[in-house]
């Protein structure tokens, strides 16, 4: 992880000095769980980075999240051209602490491999009439199946695509301007596929509801609150929702940090995950 | 009676002559206020990497005068802008969405100098961004 990280900043410094950087502040998002430009677990449809039309942006990113009873680590990079398409990988790594003694599993982690793909089909984040609107697909390969298939996994890599439409009205809170983010995912991945995906109580993909919104106090600052729709498809235990609210801050348009305060639910049979999440963000 | 219409209508005067004290004209500084973040907004623009290419050879007074009676009428001030269309006044210029975005920046970053609050800047860029499609790309 360390590594990805390390490569990741000399990428960014490398590609910044040719950089344009034809958008806006904050444009560009974080980095979210995933890989994808967008908030902490929902995608925005904003590619990463600040390319505009013939320009290069990416990005690097590091998150952790520690509820308690897990603690999940993701990084990665992504990269995209002609604010128009985005390539993004990120490996997340989740820590099962106690559950992995409490039910004798075999490893005491799982993790996967994230390849994404967005492409922006029509509309402006600011500008046209229309929202910006992206279609994504991630392409997730578990790299430690022994405890997701034990638990009930059916299998251990799988495709989803999403589709999502973003919104920036400047000036609409008050005066401040709004973001808002609709994403539909098509998905049977269990918790982010961390624990594989269909399960032993369905295994088939369904449709997903995603969404944010986010208030910016000036161009550096935003502050807002997100839902993800998760599936259910493991009868060894729930899988709830997710909820958060955060605080961006985008000082410049190489950095930003995302902390947030997230409400998981249940996981893996462990109920009241609640905790702290926090992404730092490197971007050109 | 008399005195209540008489009150009323010098209410009324007074409310059509000088802008309610918060309309964005006023929040913006009036027509000092507008003059000072024009002529800022300019001169960043003449010395930006990125944009100073589309200044130079440009009658750069007429600009501001007209960009000011703009900002003006459009924040609700005593002004009508008697310049020519968005469309003609950048068509052979080729302003990519770059540089309009650079623009926007150098507008804040002088809307910020003058001291104008968050929420009276997201007013009037509101006001410039369905413009964009008009001055891009031409
Ligand atoms: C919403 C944004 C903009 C507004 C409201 C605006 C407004 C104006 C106005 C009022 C004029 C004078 C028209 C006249 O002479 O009658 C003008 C001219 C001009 N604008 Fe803009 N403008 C905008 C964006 C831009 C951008 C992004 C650039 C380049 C980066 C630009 C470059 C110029 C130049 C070079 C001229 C002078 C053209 C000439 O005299 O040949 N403008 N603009």
């Amino acid at each position: 992880m360390r590594r990805i990280t390390l490569l990741a900043c000399g990428l960014c410094c490398a590609f910044g000095a040719y950089a344009e950087q034809g958008r806006l502040l904050a444009t560009g998002g974080a980095s979210m769980l995933e890989g994808a430009a967008g908030g902490g677990i929902v995608p925005w449809a904003v590619l990463t980075g600040y390319g505009e039309q013939d320009e290069w942006g990416g990005s690097a990113f590091a998150t952790r999240v520690e509820t308690g009873d897990y603690r999940l680590d993701a990084g990665g990079v992504a990269l995209a051209y002609g604010n128009r398409l985005e390539l993004s990988y990120a490996r997340q790594h989740l820590d099962l602490g106690s559950l992995a003694r409490d039910l004798n599993l075999p490893d005491n982690s799982v993790s996967q491999d994230i390849f994404g793909l967005k492409v922006r089909l029509f509309g402006d984040l600011i500008y046209d009439r229309l929202p910006q609107v992206a279609l994504g697909v991630q392409h997730k390969r578990q790299r430690d199946f022994r405890v997701p298939k034990l638990v009930g996994a059916q299998r251990d890599t799988d495709t989803e695509g999403y589709l999502v439409a973003s919104r920036l009205w400047l000036g609409a809170a008050f005066g401040y301007n709004l973001l808002g983010n609709v994403t539909a995912r098509y998905s049977r991945a269990n918790e982010l596929g961390l624990l594989g995906f269909g399960g032993d109580r369905r295994d088939q993909h369904q449709w997903l509801g995603e969404a944010s919104l986010a208030v910016l106090l000036n161009p550096r600052w935003a502050v807002g609150v997100e839902y993800r729709e998760k599936p259910d498809n493991l009868s060894f235990a729930g899988e709830s929702d997710w909820q958060d609210v955060f605080i961006g801050y985008f000082p410049s348009k190489h950095v930003s940090l995302v902390l947030a305060y997230a409400r998981l639910g249940e996981i893996a049979t462990y109920d009241h995950q609640d905790g702290v999440y926090l992404s730092l963000q490197g971007s050109f | 009676m008399r005195a209540w219409l008489f009150s009323g209508l010098l209410v009324l005067l007074v409310g059509c002559a000088t802008p309610a004290p918060d309309s964005l004209y006023q929040q913006l500084g009036g027509q000092t206020g507008i003059t000072r973040i024009v002529e800022d907004m300019l001169l960043r623009a003449a010395a930006d990497a990125r944009i100073k290419q589309h200044f130079v050879e440009v009658d750069i007074v007429r600009v501001r005068d007209k960009l000011v009676e703009q900002l003006c009428e459009l924040s609700g001030g005593p002004c009508t802008y008697s310049g020519d269309s968005m469309e003609e006044s950048h068509t052979g210029l080729h302003i990519s969405r770059s540089d309009f975005n650079a623009l926007v920046e150098l507008l804040q970053a002088a809307m910020d100098q003058q001291g104008v609050s968050v929420r009276a800047q997201n007013q009037l860029l509101a006001h410039l961004a369905p413009m964009r499609g008009e001055i891009i790309e031409r």
